[in-house]
């Protein structure tokens, strides 16, 4: 969070040695150095992240839970491990709240289905029009089922949310209020102390939807006070398809399981069965346990360099890089809101996206281009799409530099 | 500068003319068979629709989204298919989507079609060329659904 930012911490972090760990980032794409700003689709990995998944492999590997030889305690260490780390990153009180998830869309639809049974026709969620699909589409799919309604806070031409009738959309209904903490598509950040009290004042649960936030900024989810909190191990660095979501012990000892099978019970008999203790009974069938190795050891990567420290270089290099965008000719930035993480969503003139991406592409820019998951983002700004340049702390000065000089061949090129 | 050559041979004048300015580019009232086209991944949208008289298409406009190499290749397409008969229309769109689905078939493209040879180098980029046809293909079929890039037809 903002308030734990530490200006000392800026000029330690030493980016060319954080880079040297990144074998991705040193290659030549299509004959240039790349320019990889893409993280906020997926984050790169550092040898560690790599290693740590090799040695599990080469050396751990068992199934969990289940047996009693040397390396199935192994493999057990290793997942039970890094959930202790997952807990510890977020500052939850235990590791019973720390459910591990393919990541970000499956800890959603996890809430969606097991909240979701105990939710009845007439009763409200509170979205905002910043959503992710990921955070859009469970709930719609749910309001399908069951007849609960949505309610969505609007956003602004800066995109930031508007609150001003954010409390009165409160009500005796409202089961949930569901946000992202940081928008994938403009980098807005949102002020959950504003959006999450008013919610906990009433006794209503908050999901906090944080794959674009955690890979940025300390996160600490007590300090928060939500009661889910959701995110993808990919964008921080670790491997694809693990992820976890957080829930309040006291909240999850409530809800049913959503998909059966092993693991998620104790005992097992056609009169009946009996499900597993927290966070078990959430956990059906093997899980991603190399993953989760991968996990822990992006988690210990991130806090050895500090996210503080993370949070304030990508600050600086977006002030940077904003002020670079600015000065190119006919760039429109789409998100100018006041509080933004390291995300740049722009036009330039009447190019359309998929022709910079590509222009780009070609010198060695990688950048994203089209609707972002967010199709309603694009539709409050009436546009189809934007390109997208976004940041991780191993991005650097050069890598701005260069993505200005291939907007500029690209205005050449299509002009 | 070498290195921007296939760009440039991607982006050439006549795909940039009609981008900028695609022909019979608008809604057609008039029209009696109509279809959307989408292209997931970009985002790029785009109906066609036909007025059929007599067996051929007397009237055909285009209106969509899309990037230049979408918009030149929707262009192209009127142009091409305008006034033809039915089965004229059909061969062509057949020829075009075989043109791109197949290696090396990119040469076969005539006309302003050719001008998107440059697709060639840019494997990402053939679904948008290929959509506007592909819509085509749909309109003249009555299909009452929606088409994407994404179906392997
Ligand atoms: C804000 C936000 N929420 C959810 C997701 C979905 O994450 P995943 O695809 O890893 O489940 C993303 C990914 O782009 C995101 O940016």
């Amino acid at each position: 969070m903002t308030a734990i930012r530490n200006q000392t911490a800026t000029t330690s972090l030493d980016v060319e040695g954080l880079r040297a760990d990144f074998p991705i980032l040193h290659q030549q794409v299509n004959g240039h150095r790349l320019a990889y700003l893409d993280s906020a689709a997926s984050s790169q990995r550092p040898r560690a992240v790599i290693d740590a998944i090799t040695h599990y492999y080469e050396h751990d590997h068992a199934n969990v839970h289940r047996g009693v030889h040397t390396l199935s305690h192994r493999a057990t260490d290793a997942y039970e491990g890094a959930r202790e780390k997952v807990r510890s990153f977020l500052n939850a009180a235990s590791t019973k709240e720390i459910v591990f998830t393919r990541g970000t869309t499956e800890a959603i639809n996890l809430v969606a289905n097991s909240l979701g049974a105990s939710l009845r026709s007439g009763d409200e969620i509170v979205l905002t029009e910043l959503e992710h699909h990921a955070n859009i589409v469970p709930w719609q799919m749910l309001a399908e089922r069951t007849g609960v309604e949505l309610r969505v806070i609007p956003i602004n031409d800066a995109g930031e949310l508007i609150l001003d009738d954010y409390p009165d959309m409160l009500n005796s209904r409202t089961r949930l209020v569901s946000v992202a903490q940081v928008s994938n598509a403009l980098g807005t950040i949102n002020p959950l102390d504003r959006i999450l009290r008013p919610a906990r004042d009433r006794g209503i649960l908050t999901l906090v939807d944080g794959a674009q936030a955690i890979p940025h900024m300390p996160v600490d989810v007590r300090a928060l006070d939500c009661d889910f909190y959701a995110f993808s191990g990919h964008k921080m660095c670790g491997p694809t398809g693990i992820g976890a979501l957080y829930a309040r012990e006291a909240v999850l000892s409530e809800l049913p399981p959503w998909q059966g099978g092993g693991d998620m019970i104790l005992t097992v008999s056609f009169s009946g069965t009996t499900y597993n203790e927290l966070p078990y009974r959430f956990e059906a069938g093997t899980p991603n346990i190399a993953g989760a190795a991968g996990l822990g050891a992006a988690i210990d990567y991130l806090d050895n360099i500090g996210m503080a420290a993370i949070e304030n270089y990508e600050a600086e290099l977006l002030a940077y890089a904003t002020e670079a965008m600015a000065a190119v000719q006919d760039v429109q930035l789409i998100g100018t809101a006041e509080q933004k993480a390291g995300v740049l969503s722009f036009n330039l003139d009447a190019i359309h996206a998929h022709d910079l991406g590509t222009i780009l592409d070609h010198q060695g820019v990688a950048i994203r281009t089209g609707h972002h998951c967010a199709m309603p983002v694009m539709e409050h700004f009436g546009i189809a799409g934007t390109a997208r340049a976004s940041l991780a702390f191993y991005n650097t000065r050069a890598d701005i530099d260069q993505l200005i000089e291939a907007l500029q061949v690209a205005r050449e090129m299509l002009r | 500068m070498t290195e921007t050559a296939d760009l440039k041979e991607l982006y050439r004048r006549t795909v940039l003319e009609h981008s900028r300015e695609p022909h019979h580019f608008g809604r057609l009232d008039s029209a009696d068979h109509s279809a959307t086209g989408h292209n997931p991944l970009c985002g790029d949208k785009c109906t066609v629709y036909l007025q059929l008289e007599d067996d051929s298409i007397a009237n055909i406009a285009f209106e969509g989204a899309g990037c230049a190499i979408c918009m030149a290749s929707a262009s192209i397409m009127t142009d091409t298919v305008h006034g033809r008969r039915i089965g004229e229309a059909e061969t062509a769109a057949t020829d075009v989507l075989d043109a791109f689905d197949r290696d090396a078939g990119i040469e076969s493209l005539h006309g302003d079609m050719a001008a998107l040879g440059g697709v060639r180098d840019f494997p990402t980029r053939i679904r948008c060329a290929t959509l506007p046809w592909k819509t085509l293909a749909a309109a003249l079929l009555r299909s009452p659904e929606t088409v994407t890039t994404e179906t392997t037809s």
